[in-house]
Formats: structure tokens, sequence, C-alpha cells
């Protein structure tokens, strides 16, 4: 019993710290029309930050400051933000399926960096144990992941609620008038250059603060947690969910998390161990097939984008 | 400096198997008006596709001189070329002509593009497993070119054959009806229809042929490096890099870009480690998109 309650626990976590990133995407792609294929790369960001800014000392490496958790975070937020900043800085004015290319290829090169940066980011090695907050209150594992499941939820309550408020200020309005027609939007009067610039980073912070509760969950950084497939998983459960509606990323992130957790775990259990490669490969495949099938029969996703109107709006 | 004709060689011969590869992505992006992520996968279908054939004939047939293989192999290209078509149409009629009609947005393609490529690669990786695979391991001695630089005779072939099939493509697309066709497509569609041409039937060519060279692309790296299932998705951004360097929809273009996409990546490890030279293209693709957005052999807009 504690067993199936415990895989429970540990599966909201992970599909919590998930949907932290889905709305940064959310953010970007749903409400601005910023397409960035390079959200792994994000995530590891976000992830080796923590590490480098909390993790402990080596020798070998950079970083290892043990600084306090909230500040790994803070500060994994704010590498991510500035990374942002200058990928956007380079590629915002691009055409967008350009922007999806040079996204794709910031996220190769974060990835070969984690690989080959020894002296920062530990190389094929990764950076192993960094210690997770507060654990030496709790006598074990399980009674710990319910208090860091209890964490990442606040975390992302309070981040849903702020963004919902933000989506529906002028500043989200504009957002959706660049997104909708960026020609109407530039003839107001409205930088849509700076706004897409603006969504990006904000967004890529969120990502960056999803990789470092994951990797602060697991106590370990490695270059694998962060391969191409994790961009596509949270592209999936943003299309599934419906872009352009927050609770529809959070929904589409539960569904898509539960079809890969669940065909995981079916792989482990019925097949024999000398064909789980094979397994892994179909369990990718799946994923695929349901992105393609919701863009050609349901390209709103499960709960489509809602129309947004001011408060101030009696209508 | 020895070295460097080395690495200068080598660029040249990768260049050239990319730009095979980045010509069909840029016909995607001016006659189908999307950044095709599933193209890499095309490359890759078609060196397995070989491999069968090579398999079912049991050997690659007895060398050519002093190449790695014989005449099965070179005969294993044509149903490669074939059946990479009929998987690039037959994924176009599912769903990229379903999306089309339904006037989708082209971020909708790419993104049905990007799940198309998981699955064609995984369905690689599920059928072949991961390992390694090589058409031959018959072990070929290495030419010296003006004394210093050592090439394999595969590779020298690879090269003939890939200038051979630009130089077609390029007097097919310039001269034959389809070819004209195309270009007016590629130009602007709507206006192409008007004036008679059969959009579908362009549609149709143009995956074929991009699918085709895409095969051919596949096979000679199976050649000259292994057949994996990721050889494919690895040279992505390198196709993609030499596609938009040479401008969209350019023949030629993409031809130069593939050749200095090539060159960056073989030169770039004499000052860089070798662990980057993957992130080679795209830091070259930033550069040149930021200076000319156009491309080097592209309109400008």
């Amino acid at each position: 019993m504690t067993g199936q309650l415990g895989y429970q626990v540990f599966f909201a976590i992970n599909a919590l710290i998930l949907a932290i990133a889905v709305l940064g995407l959310n953010l970007q792609w749903g409400h601005t029309g910023v397409f960035n294929a390079g959200v792994a790369g994000f995530l590891a960001i976000g992830g080796y930050s923590l590490a480098i800014l909390s993790g402990p000392p080596d020798a070998a490496r950079f970083g290892g400051f043990e600084l306090p958790f909230v500040v790994g975070l803070l500060g994994a937020m704010a590498v991510s933000a500035l990374a942002a900043l200058m990928v956007g800085l380079a590629t915002i004015r691009l055409r967008e399926d350009y922007l999806a290319i040079a996204t794709f290829g910031i996220a190769t090169t974060i990835q070969l960096i984690a690989l080959n940066a020894d002296a920062l980011t530990g190389g094929n090695l990764g950076i192993h144990g960094i210690k997770r907050p507060l654990a030496d209150l709790f006598d074990g594992p399980f009674t710990y992941n319910f208090f860091y499941l209890a964490v990442v939820t606040v975390l992302l309550v309070a981040i849903y609620v702020a963004l919902e408020t933000i989506v529906r200020s002028p500043w989200g309005r504009v957002l959706r008038a660049i997104r909708e027609d960026e020609v109407a939007a530039v003839s107001l009067g409205k930088n849509a250059t700076r706004f897409r610039l603006e969504a990006l980073v904000l967004g890529s912070a969120l990502m960056g603060l999803s990789g470092a509760l994951y990797v602060g969950f697991i106590g370990y950084v490695s270059a694998a947690d962060f391969q191409p497939i994790v961009t596509f998983q949270i592209w999936t459960m943003l299309i599934v969910g419906g872009s352009g509606n927050n609770r529809g990323a959070i929904l589409g992130t539960l569904v898509v998390w539960a079809l890969w957790t669940t065909t995981g775990r079916l792989i482990v259990e019925l097949l024999p161990s000398r064909l789980h490669a094979q397994g892994a490969a179909v369990q990718t495949i799946l994923i695929g097939l349901v992105l393609v099938t919701v863009l050609m029969l349901r390209p709103r996703g499960l709960i489509g984008e809602q129309p947004t109107v001011s408060r101030h709006t009696t209508a | 400096m020895n070295a460097f004709w080395q690495h200068f060689a080598d660029g040249i011969l990768t260049g050239a198997i990319i730009a095979l590869g980045a010509i069909g992505v840029s016909l995607a992006m001016s006659i189908l008006r999307f950044a095709n992520f599933a193209h890499a996968e095309l490359l890759t279908f078609g060196a397995y596709i070989a491999l069968i054939v090579v398999t079912m004939f049991g050997t690659v047939g007895e060398p050519i001189g002093q190449l790695s293989f014989g005449w099965t192999l070179v005969v294993a290209i044509v149903p490669a070329g074939i059946a990479t078509a009929l998987l690039a149409l037959a994924i176009d009629r599912v769903v990229y002509g379903g999306l089309r009609r339904r006037n989708a947005a082209r971020m909708t393609l790419i993104f049905a593009s990007f799940g198309v490529g998981l699955v064609v690669r995984n369905a690689i990786h599920m059928t072949f497993g991961g390992d390694p695979e090589y058409y031959t391991r018959e072990l070929t001695i290495a030419v010296r070119l003006f004394e210093t630089i050592r090439v394999m005779p595969d590779q020298i072939v690879v090269l003939a054959v890939a200038v051979v099939v630009v130089v077609a493509l390029h007097l097919f697309l310039r001269y034959s009806a389809i070819g004209l066709a195309m270009r007016a497509t590629a130009e602007n569609p709507d206006l192409s229809r008007i004036n008679g041409v059969d959009v579908d039937r362009i549609v149709g060519w143009t995956w074929s042929i991009a699918a085709a060279l895409a095969a051919m692309a596949g096979v000679f790296m199976g050649l000259t490096v292994q057949l994996r299932p990721e050889m494919g998705f690895n040279l992505l951004l390198s196709l993609f890099a030499a596609a938009i360097l040479g401008g969209n929809g350019s023949l030629i273009g993409a031809v130069f870009g593939g050749l200095l996409v090539g060159l960056a990546e073989n030169l770039s490890v004499m000052v860089i480690s070798a662990g980057y030279r993957q992130a080679v293209p795209f830091v070259l693709l930033v550069v040149v998109l930021y200076v000319r957005p156009s491309g080097l052999f592209g309109a400008r807009s």
C-alpha cells in the first residue's frame, strides 16, 4: 500500500515540476506565438545552475558553493532568464521556423556543453550528492517526498495565479495581439520585438525553475536528463492540454505524463528485459502518435483557449 | 599545414553528403513551405532499406577495384530511393496533406514533422536495434592525393556521384516542365494554380526528389561512416544550417551551404574540442542569419 502511495507521490512531484515548464512554454507559444524548440536546454541550464550554486564542492570543477536551496532556485531562474535574453537578442526577429531551428540548435549546444565542459558540469558523470533541502528534518524518503510535493504544489499554484493575472493584464493582451497579428500590434505603437523577448525570458525563467526543482528532488544532474525528447514531451503536453490555456497546460502535463509513465511501467513489467530497448522505442512512438493525432483531430487540445477579457470590461 | 588540408578534404566529402540532404530540406522549405524536422529520418530510412537489400543478397557484391563495395550496393540505392520516396508520399498523404487542406499554420506542420520524425526514428530503432551496422567490413587502403592528403576510394566515388546528381537535378529544375512548375510553385502557389499547375502533383514530385536524395545521402553516410538509428537526426542541424545558409529554395545555395557546413565542422576540430563539433553548424547559422537573414544565395525580401 505504501509502495503504491509512494509511487503516486513520486509521479505527482515529477508531473507538477514538468507543469511549471509547460506553463513557461505556454506563455511563450500559447500566448505570444514565440516558438521555443530548445526547452530541454533551458531546463538543463536551471538544473546545472542549482547544482553549481547549492551542490557540494569539488576541486575538479567550478562551483559547489553550498548556498541555501532557495538561493539556488532563484539563481537557476536568473541564469536561465539571462541565457534566454542572449538567445532572444540574437534570434527573436527571425521568421518563426528559423526561430524553431535556432532554439533547437541552442538546446543541442547546451547538451554538448553539459557533456564536454567537465570543469563546469562534471562532463559525463554529471554532479552528484546535491543535498535535498531540509532533508534532515524527515525520517525517510517516504515522508520527505510528501514535503517536497507540498513545496512543488505551492510553487505551481502561485505561478498559475501569477500567470493568470498577467495574461489578463494589458501586458498579456499585447502578447496575444502580437500572436494574432504582429503588423497590427506594431501599427498601434507596440514594440513587438520587446514583448516577444519579455515572454521568452519570463517563460525560460520558469523552465529554469522547473529544471532546478527536478535536480533538487533527485539530488544529481546529468546531461542524459535533458535530451531532445524532453523538449518534445513538454511540447506534446502543451498541445494535448490546449495551447493558450494555463489550465489546459497543467491538464495536458498530467495526461501525457500519466501516459508516458504507465507505458514505461507496463514495458518493464510485461516485457522480458532483452526487449526493454524496443519497449522504450514503442513508448516514444506512442507519444509521437499522440501529438500528430491531436494536431490532426483536435488542434485546440483537450481544453482549448478561452476568450480572456479584461476584468474592467462589462460584457 | 598538412593537417589543414586533410581536414579540408574531409570537409568537402562530409559537405557533399550534407548537401544532398540539404537540397531536400531547401525544396521542402520553399515549395511545401515548412521546416521539415523529419527530413533527417528519410536519410536514416533510406540507409537501412539499402542495408535490407544488401542483406538479402547476402553481400555488397564483389568489391569493384579498390572500393569496399560492389554492384549490389550500387543497385540497392534504387530500391532505397524508391522506398524512401514512397514513405515520404505516404506520410504526406496521412499527415501533412490533411493539415494543408485545413490551412493549418506553418508551425502546426513543423510540430507534426517533429512527431513524425520521432515515430520513424524509433520505429527504425525498434526494428534494427541501436547497435551500429555496416554494409561491409571489407577493409580498403587510403589513397594519397598531393602526397599528403589521405582519402578512402569510397569517399572519392561518393563525391563524384554527388556532383553528377546535383548537376542533373540542376538541369532538371532549370529546363524540364516539372522543374519550371516547381520553381513557379515556390514563387507563388496561387498564381501557379491559376496558370494550370497541378500543385498536388508538384508536391508529390518535391517529396519524391527530396526523399530520393535523402536516401542517397543516407547510403553514402552508411558507407563512409556507419548506420545507426540516430545517424540522420544527429545531422539535422547541419542540414538546416546548410539549407538556410544557402538561401531558401536555392539548389546551388544548398550545395554551397552543405560544403561550407562540412568544411566548418571538420576544420573546427583544429581549434576547439571535437566534442563541440555538432554545435558548429548552429553557430555558423546564427551568425549568418544575424548578418544576412535571407541566406547567402537567397533573394532579399
